[in-house]
């Protein structure tokens, strides 16, 4: 089931979004001090590190929910730092899909409601159209059975399933992930991770704010690695979780759970990947 | 909206029959038990004289108790339109706007009912002047904006505490599914805010009815006034008694069911 239209993963090095020395501060508290991040389509790009080094920060400024005072976004030719009318930051986020760390669905909506709403008052599609593509998203969440809830009636895993599906509901090019697993219990965390495992199957691009050092690994193409407000390495995840060039990265990598349980046991995440029944199905 | 006024009653099992079924409401048992009585004192010509000059008041009463609906209904109308007005400016970026909001809050909500409604009714003329037209100014309207002006700075503080309490990544949400910002506020932000508003302005009512008993102190003819009338006009010990516990039972049985509804509203409001 391949409902995410994309393009093969081009030849061609043109990235999706790149940002080039991005600086961003709050009053005195610099976040952001010259991020460089390039995101090719297709790609999932992880972005690693401990909190508050600014991971989120950088996913804001992506869809313009944050303006950097200094430095240039740049999502397929769009320059987000320089986007003024409401209407210019409409046109962006039609295109960019973002998922909150605490879901943040419209608990006045039903789910169905939830994935039809921006559709229809954003897209100005027809509520039938809108409603056969929500059942269509639910489904590859597993949540169509649940589409008549409220979102106070599910759980964490299954809000935060629907929240994806919302988000994928205006069918972005891109699609951000920020902590998306990081309030959940952990026995909730892996039908998250394997929902967001299949979009990246499917050839949609995605950046992931992640605290999964074993999922970073197994999905991304690239995983940059901050910390107080810059990037200290990037590279392919083998290297990266591998054989990381800085001291610091080494160090964070030691004091992460992934990346512990990698030594010592199987991940019961990678466990939950690989034997779920559902998962096989699709 | 219309099955919301059902109330949902437990289920119970082992009922001996459906006509059983009613006799389990404390309340109409009380109506029931009423109704023998009333029809008892009939049939056997014994029914107290007190009763039968109540009986005789009755329309008389419930023209008055009319005239407080009236009065608290318009009162609740003004004070909505007017409250969510206020707490509009309250919210407004201008700081001016907001100071003035917030005076106007801070004067209302510390004045006594009362004294508002002696204020409207003796300090605004008997009738407006409005070039040759002239426009008669009755009391029950006086009274009306005497009820609304203190309702409408109560009306302003919920609007702005449901506002207010709508987390601001509900608008991040919105934002980032592309709304536009008087949509997020049309059909994220508003619905959410009624919901939680409600009980707290079905509470308001509640209480604006019952502060509308005052309109007999400045001459309108409410129930309280009728009843008074009443009163000095039998001049019997048993059926002043009697009257004003039946003004009593009115209230109640106007405002209870609201009561009722706002705790059902919360109940529910506390499951999504």
């Amino acid at each position: 089931m391949r409902i995410i239209e994309t393009a093969a993963k081009p030849a061609s090095r043109a990235p999706l979004v790149s940002l080039r020395d991005v600086h961003l501060a709050f009053g005195d508290a610099e976040v952001l001090k010259g991020i460089d991040v390039d995101v090719g389509r297709g790609e999932a790009v992880s972005i690693i590190g401990p909190s508050g080094s600014g991971k989120s920060t950088i996913l804001r400024c992506i869809t313009g929910l944050l303006r950097p005072q200094r430095g240039a976004i740049d999502v397929d030719g769009v320059r987000v730092d320089a986007l003024t009318t409401e209407a210019q930051f409409i046109g962006l986020r039609k295109r960019v899909g973002f998922v909150f760390q605490q879901y943040n669905l419209f608990p006045h909506l039903s789910v169905l409601e939830n994935l039809v709403i921006s559709p229809i008052k954003v897209a100005g599609q027809p509520r039938g159209q809108a409603v056969a593509q929500a059942r269509e998203l639910l489904a590859k969440v597993r949540m169509d059975h649940k589409e008549s809830a409220y979102p106070g009636e599910l759980s964490g895993g299954q809000q935060q399933r629907v929240a994806i599906a919302r988000a994928l509901a205006l069918r972005p090019e891109l699609i951000l992930f920020d902590e998306v697993t990081s309030a959940l219990d952990p026995e909730m965390v892996g039908e998250v991770l394997t929902v967001i495992s299949d979009l990246v199957d499917d050839g949609l691009t995605c950046v992931l704010v992640t605290h999964e050092m074993r999922f970073a690994e197994e999905v991304s193409d690239t995983v940059y690695f901050t910390e107080a407000g810059r990037i200290v390495e990037s590279g392919p995840p083998s290297r990266i979780f591998g054989s990381p060039d800085s001291d610091r990265t080494r160090a964070f990598l030691r004091r992460s759970a992934g990346a512990v349980a990698r030594v010592s046991q199987p991940d019961p995440i990678t466990e939950y990947l690989r034997f779920d029944p559902l998962r096989l199905a699709v | 909206m219309a099955n919301e006024l059902a109330w949902k009653k437990p289920q119970r099992e082992a009922c001996p029959g459906v006509l059983m079924a009613p006799l389990r409401d404390p309340w109409f048992v009380l109506l029931l038990a009423l109704a023998v009585l009333g029809v008892t004192w009939t049939a056997t010509a014994t029914t107290p004289a007190a009763v039968k000059l109540l009986w005789h008041w009755a329309p008389a009463l419930l023209r008055g108790l009319g005239m407080n609906i009236q009065l608290s209904v318009l009162a609740m109308a003004l004070g909505t339109v007017l409250g969510l007005f206020v707490g509009a400016l309250s919210l407004s970026p201008s700081s001016l706007l907001r100071r003035l909001a917030r005076g106007y809050v801070l004067a209302f909500r510390n004045a006594p009912i009362l004294v508002l409604v002696y204020f409207t009714t003796y300090v605004f003329p008997f009738e407006l002047s409005l070039a040759s037209w002239r426009v008669p100014f009755p009391d029950w309207i006086k009274v009306v904006i005497g009820l609304g002006l203190p309702a409408s700075a109560i009306v302003a503080e919920i609007f702005r505490g449901a506002i207010q309490s709508i987390p601001s990544a509900q608008w991040e949400a919105a934002q980032s599914l592309a709304f536009r910002r008087g949509q997020i506020f049309r059909m994220i932000v508003l619905p959410q805010c009624v919901r939680r508003m409600l009980p707290s302005w079905m509470n308001l009512y509640a209480s604006i009815t019952m502060s509308t008993s005052l309109a007999s102190l400045v001459g309108v003819h409410d129930l309280v006034d009728t009843a008074t009338i009443a009163s000095n006009t039998v001049n019997r010990t048993d059926f002043t008694i009697l009257i004003y516990f039946t003004l009593l039972a009115l209230f109640f049985a106007y405002c209870y069911p609201i009561a009722r509804w706002t705790r059902h509203l919360e109940r529910r409001h506390a499951h999504h």
